[in-house]
């Protein structure tokens, strides 16, 4: 069975760049334009993976980060967020709050696939 | 359309974040010190940031990431909103919309002068150009040198709970190579003290490989900055030596893999905590995340296959109609029943709020306050009114057109209205509200008014009207929608940039609307468009008129009246009826399309109103409602001006819509030449 990978952006066009790359590297992709819809959606099902952006309406990828951990479910589940290179404090902030990775925007599909298959344990 | 193309997915919503900056931006003008709308025009640059470099916009990306360190400083309290700065980025961002619609296009001059611009308006606070640059995990270089190496390392504590599972990271280490892996169990606690979410295994591995010291450090990479990793290079014999503690070699796969069951087993004592912290924004949240973005293409796809699903089913319903067959009757209620709930439906999908119309006004008004130097207040109501959206697209033009005239000849500078004893703020009001089958959108403003006497003069100078000719105030004021015509005294950069009137008049025609004028001296003037609500299909009244049918808009129709024979006989020469003591014109459609057939006994009057006037038509029958699939007409019957479309009917024949604005004028037309006659 392959990983359920679930993504958070509110960039359309991000959304569908890591769920092509994803979804060819073998993977299944399910989308939220959120923090909030992220929440919902990972509580809703389970997610081997979780990747988000940071920076989004309503809830940001930081305090999604943080709901999710409060959740027993998500204990241990991987968490990626995609970050630029400028949002140093942002990334520790990230990882503060439980993140395991990041991917720096812009990022290369094969990065991507790269991180995804480190943090799942190939 | 290929939605799966990531450059166009990134133009449409790169246009999206654009109108989502430039419309913080506006609101930021009245309320500099908005948390919210600072932080949404960050956001709105930090992902057209993001976006664009990853699609290789790279002149965008690197353009815009000064915008948004600027307003990230504000955004962290760093620097204060300013006035200038909203401006700039005001600026900058019509630029950005450059750099997405030709990003190879030459723009370093422009760049750098807005650059120039937001750096002043910043005081010079803005950080130097950075170029935005992928810095990923880079691939190991592979390196013919095999060296050894001892890697010590411990993770934090919470280290699983946040999801790195330390067998990948060991399992990573031994793909670099030949690999000894012991596992330090000593800081495991006894089992009373034991929480098994937390990590207390330390490892010491040994690697012997060709990647060079930066492939382990990768390894790493996410949990550098929170572990101890010790690091060290070691003679290549040593690697036989070093297991001192053979029994735990093994040990790393089994001690950590209990955690993992035991994490998922008190899952359910927690999940009554954790259940109720859905927020009610979430909800709000998810109810707007039902919709689904479909291009416009495929709709009006859809639309099609409904207009000939619906000419299809009036086929089968006039089939049905003339058949004893009670199975295929009740077939034909059915599907006619079906087909209209459709039909309702796809008007519906097809509906978008005018708001999306309203909100590039915004700008509008701001760029031509700035450039007249008038202080100008936009006032929207109505923004949820819903209109079929190529109505919208098609009405942008004109309102742009009407706003600017609204603006340019209208208002009065400050002083002026000031003078005239007016608020020194002049308002234009956009509303738009819904009427029946119509939706009405009107500009309204509290200017000067249309100065009559100007219009008049104009005409007469350019041959419209003879000096003098008497014309009621109504038909004073159509004359502006003459071809050319431009009460301007001279042509400034607003008005006279090809569009004029006339042309705004063409399009709401062409849209089956009307436009109507109300112009008080002094008091401003308020221009209403009618809009029928949707394009596509209608509800029309089918008639008759000696062997030809033709459609009649239901919308536009009032009553339908008997023509009495006494009452035809009267009217002759005259085509004037009496309806409830008001004399209203009537045209007969036979001597119109000149039919030359002879009129039925029994003819019909069916009265069409635009709003104020009222023509009856005169036809042989009215056959009934229909609804109708309108099918545009070719180019060569750009001057058929009666008609505004065609469709088909059920069985298979055409039947020609009638064009009500161009009726109605025609019969006005007919009264005016009577009552200058008579």
């Amino acid at each position: 069975m392959s990983a359920k990978i679930l993504t958070v952006d509110d960039s359309a066009s991000i959304r569908l760049t890591t769920k092509v790359t994803l979804t060819n590297a073998g993977y299944e992709v399910t989308e939220a334009e959120n923090g909030a819809e992220g929440l919902d959606k990972a509580k809703a099902g389970h997610f081997d993976l979780i990747v988000t952006d940071l920076n989004m309406p309503v809830m940001d990828g930081l305090t999604m980060i943080e709901e999710l951990r409060k959740l027993p479910a998500h204990m241990g589940v991987p968490i990626i967020f995609l970050t630029t290179e400028s949002d140093a404090d942002l990334k520790a902030r990230a990882k503060a709050a439980g993140a395991t990775g990041w991917l720096t925007k812009p990022f290369d599909p094969e990065n991507l696939v790269k991180i995804t298959k480190k943090v799942l344990g190939r | 359309m290929n939605s799966l193309d990531p450059i166009a997915v990134f133009r449409t919503e790169a246009a999206e974040c654009l109108e989502q900056i430039e419309a913080g931006l506006l609101d930021l003008t009245h309320q500099l010190d908005d948390k919210a709308l600072i932080d949404a025009v960050f956001r709105g640059l930090h992902t057209l940031k993001g976006s664009g470099s990853m699609f290789g916009f790279d002149a965008l990306a690197g353009f815009t990431h000064h915008c948004e360190t600027a307003f990230d400083r504000v955004r962290k309290g760093q620097a204060p909103a300013t006035a200038e700065l909203v401006a700039a980025v005001l600026d900058a961002q019509d630029h950005m919309r450059a750099l997405v619609d030709d990003p190879n296009g030459n723009h370093e001059a422009t760049s750098q002068r807005l650059l120039a611009q937001l750096h002043a308006a910043v005081g010079g606070a803005g950080d130097a150009a950075k170029p935005v640059q992928a810095v990923a995990v880079t691939a190991p270089v592979v390196t013919d040198k095999r060296k050894t190496w001892r890697i010590r390392f411990s993770l934090p504590q919470n280290a699983m709970i946040n999801g790195t599972n330390p067998l990948g990271l060991l399992d990573e280490l031994r793909d670099l190579g030949e690999c000894r892996i012991l596992a330090n169990t000593s800081a495991i606690p006894p089992l009373s003290a034991l929480v098994p979410t937390e990590l207390h295994l330390s490892w010491d591995v040994t690697v012997t490989t060709e990647q060079p010291r930066s492939a382990i450090d990768d390894v790493f990479i996410f949990v550098m900055d929170d572990m101890q990793l010790d690091v060290e290079e070691i003679d290549g014999h040593a690697v036989a030596a070093t297991p001192d503690e053979p029994a735990v070699s093994a040990a790393p796969q089994a001690v950590v893999a209990p955690a993992a069951p035991a994490a998922a087993e008190i899952v359910p004592v927690k999940r009554e905590v954790a259940a109720p912290a859905a927020p009610v924004a979430d909800q709000r949240q998810a109810k707007a995340a039902e919709s689904v973005r479909v291009p416009a293409l495929r709709l009006d796809e859809l639309m099609d296959r409904v207009g000939e699903l619906v000419i299809a089913q009036s086929r089968l319903s006039q089939l049905a109609s003339a058949s004893a067959d009670i199975g295929l009757r009740s077939v034909s209620e059915e599907i006619e029943r079906l087909s209209g709930e459709l039909r309702d439906t796809m008007m519906v999908l097809r509906m978008v709020p005018v708001a999306s119309l309203f909100n590039r006004f915004r700008r509008l008004v701001h760029d031509l306050a700035r450039e007249t130097g008038k202080v100008i207040e936009l006032v929207t109501e109505g923004e949820t009114t819903e209109v079929d959206k190529t109505v919208i697209e098609r009405l942008a033009d004109p309102l742009v057109h009407l706003v600017r005239n609204s603006i340019d000849h209208g208002l009065e500078p400050p002083e002026e209205r000031l003078a005239a004893g007016k608020a020194e703020a002049g308002t234009i009001i956009l509303s738009a509200r819904q009427s029946g089958g119509e939706v009405i959108i009107s500009i309204k403003d509290d200017g000067r008014g249309i100065n009559r006497g100007r219009v008049r003069a104009k005409a007469e100078s350019s041959g419209l009207i003879q000096p003098g000719q008497q014309l009621s105030d109504a038909e004073l004021l159509q004359l502006i929608f003459a071809p050319g015509f431009s009460t301007a005294a001279q042509i400034t950069n607003l008005s006279g940039r090809g569009v004029g009137m006339d042309v705004v008049k063409q399009t709401v025609e062409t849209l089956r609307g009307t436009i109507d004028i109300v112009s008080l001296p002094g008091q401003g003037s308020d221009v209403s468009l009618r809009i029928p609500l949707t394009l596509a299909i209608i509800d029309g009244l089918l008639v008759r008129v000696g062997a030809g049918r033709y459609v009649i808009p239901l919308s536009a129709v009032e009553e339908c009246l008997e023509l009495s024979l006494e009452e035809d006989l009267r009217s002759r020469g005259r085509s004037f009826i009496s309806l409830r003591d008001s004399l209203v014109p009537f045209l007969r459609l036979r001597d119109v399309f000149r039919t030359g057939t002879k009129p039925d006994v029994h003819q019909k009057v069916v009265v069409i109103s635009t709003g104020t006037e009222r023509v009856g038509l005169v036809v042989d029958q009215i056959i009934g409602d229909h609804q109708t699939v309108i099918k545009s007409m070719s180019k060569l019957h750009n001057d058929v001006a009666h008609f505004s479309g065609a469709t088909i009917l059920g069985d298979g024949s055409v039947a020609l819509i009638l064009d009500v604005v161009h009726l109605v004028a025609a019969g006005q037309q007919q009264e005016a030449h009577l009552r200058a006659a008579g």
